[in-house]
């Protein structure tokens, strides 16, 4: 443990379920107060590297370590916050009765009062939980994830089922945690989430990490731009251009998708003086996002090589 | 881990421990008391049942049937919020991620399970009182005072037992489920405990096999505290002892293999 940073650690872990391998030798770390987005398709072992953090699973081979010792000891956890995806907690309690019991587990955890106030529950605490909508009982669960001063807080797709106004508080309650020195471990569905909030995104694939980086490295990674603009040229003449990957009528524009967008603008210039409009635009992390994932799958092997 | 760290860590102190069993017993009672789903038939059978047939009807039967009824519909009453409280909870919350999210917070060890126990014994206590009322103000039944609260004190250790078996129940079945099979095991085991008709009139094959039920051991203590039994106290505690450490040893190596 030279590195002290580091607090939270999967280190060559290797997790079956019978002959389903959820995870198949991933290394992962966690470092003090940075905000680690995981993503990947479904049955990717985003949710089993979760658990194992967490001391739910233990691992078949390799090593899980959270602030350098086993997560199911209890002492670990007590450093943690956690809001999982699918946790009903018990309808006839009130908000402040569950916050105040989460904030219990801990040695010096916040007031009720402050843990509401940082998720913007202030105006829930007398109300049930049965009685919120899913995007109250969200907070609610960020609230309770806060009690305890957490170092890390593991948030499994925190904003499922927010509209996008509760989804941006959510964000931004997230942002100041962080801001705090808390550290952010965050599974999402939502590449937007990521591209929002992560310094850094992990895309798991397969049971391992397929690629590591900030979120522009991530975009990086594919090289294909898009271009927009309203021309007269016909969107067949650009999709035949050689450094043209392809070519379309969207609305009133044309939508064009190409790796050499210096070339193919010079070109769009020099063919139609009145072209206006114009956009180039790197691809979004959704992009790079599918890319990523199809390259683990179709080169799975020259990936492992490289 | 570095010294610093180490440092800078709070401890948790004894007190805030205790603390957390406290807050966890309170939680879990709280949630239960405010759910009428629960509450009202566990209050309302074994008294109702009572009302009718320890007092409405108790002209056409002997004068100790007050007495005889009090003792089998307290075993009745204790039985749910064991079977229920214990058994379905755990069988849903397990279903419902609940209980993961109590596993990866720092919840101290057993908090969980001894706040169900506490609820269960909480309304195992209302039960008995419910029926101690109703049996010496409206059925006339006259126990000294050490009677009447060591059959307090049975019906909320009684609670155990059935709780220990619940939570067995609660670790085999998952979901939407345990209802049924929680109902599966309460209704034939009174019954065939003795609990609504007497062993006496039953068949003889049932009256042989009533010694593996543990209702059937909680109803004889049940007799002998109001003054009816013949057996031999000691030995029924052993068994109801042996039942709920059985229950406890299987659900604790399934509680600890698959969570």
């Amino acid at each position: 443990m030279i590195n002290d940073t580091c607090i939270a650690r999967l280190d060559r872990v290797g997790k079956r379920y019978g002959a389903i391998v959820a995870l198949d030798g991933i290394n992962l770390e966690i470092h003090r107060g940075e905000l680690l987005a995981l993503l990947g398709p479904n049955g990717a072992g985003k949710s089993t590297s979760i658990g194992l953090l967490l001391g739910l699973h233990r691992a078949d081979t390799g090593s899980v370590s959270l602030f350098g010792r086993d997560p199911q000891d209890i002492e670990a956890r007590r450093r943690i916050g956690v809001m999982l995806q699918s946790a009903a907690l018990p309808p006839t309690l009130k908000v402040g009765e569950l916050i105040s019991l989460t904030a219990s587990y801990y040695p010096a955890p916040r007031s009720v009062a402050e843990c509401a106030a940082l998720a913007g529950v202030d105006d829930l605490l007398g109300r049930r939980y049965a009685a919120l909508s899913g995007g109250q009982q969200r907070r609610v669960q960020f609230a309770m994830a806060l009690a305890g001063r957490p170092e890390i807080l593991f948030l499994d797709e925190p904003t499922v089922g927010m509209d996008i106004v509760a989804r941006q508080a959510l964000w931004a309650a997230i942002r100041k945690a962080v801001s705090e020195g808390c550290a952010v471990v965050l599974t999402t569905h939502y590449l937007e989430e990521a591209e929002a909030l992560a310094d850094r995104v992990c895309v798991i694939a397969k049971g391992r990490v397929v690629s590591e980086g900030t979120v522009d490295a991530l975009r990086a990674h594919v090289a294909v731009r898009r271009i927009r603009c309203i021309t007269s040229i016909a969107a067949a003449t650009v999709a035949a251009w050689p450094e043209v990957i392809s070519a379309e009528h969207v609305h009133d524009r044309l939508a064009i998708a190409t790796a050499e967008a210096e070339t193919v603008v010079r070109r769009l210039l020099d063919s139609d003086a009145n072209l206006t409009e114009l956009e180039v635009q790197r691809a979004g992390l959704a992009e790079a996002f599918t890319e990523i994932t199809r390259e683990s799958e179709t080169t799975d092997r020259s990936q492992e090589a490289a | 881990m570095n010294t610093i760290d180490s440092i800078a860590t709070p401890v948790m102190t004894t007190g805030r421990v205790i603390n957390a069993y406290l807050q966890e017993a309170k939680s879990e009672c709280l949630r239960y008391l405010r759910n009428p789903g629960f509450l009202l038939p566990t209050l309302l059978f074994p008294s109702v049942f009572y009302l009718m047939f320890g007092i409405f009807l108790a002209h056409s039967n002997s004068a100790d049937a007050p007495r005889y009824l009090l003792a089998s519909y307290g075993t009745f009453g204790v039985m749910a919020p064991g079977l229920f409280g214990f058994g379905v909870s755990l069988a849903l919350e397990r279903d419902t991620g609940l209980l993961t999210l109590k596993r990866a917070m720092p919840m101290p060890p057993g908090a969980y399970l001894l706040g169900k126990m506490c609820m269960a014994m909480l309304v195992a206590a209302v039960v008995s009182i419910i029926l101690l009322c109703m049996a010496v103000f409206l059925a006339g039944v006259s126990l000294p005072a050490s009677r009447l609260t060591a059959f307090f004190v049975l019906e909320v250790l009684g609670v155990l037992p059935f709780s220990a078996l619940g939570l067995l129940i609660g670790t085999l079945v998952k979901g939407q489920g345990a209802p049924g099979v929680v109902n599966l095991v309460y209704l034939p085991m009174a019954f065939l405990s003795g609990l609504w008709f007497p062993l006496s009139i039953m068949p003889s094959f049932i009256q042989s096999i009533a010694p593996i039920w543990p209702a059937y051991h909680l109803d004889q203590l049940a007799l002998s505290v109001v003054g009816l039994g013949q057996g031999n106290v000691l030995l029924h505690v052993l068994v109801l002892l042996g039942f709920t450490g059985a229950f406890l040893l299987i659900a604790a190596r399934r509680l600890r293999r698959y969570g």
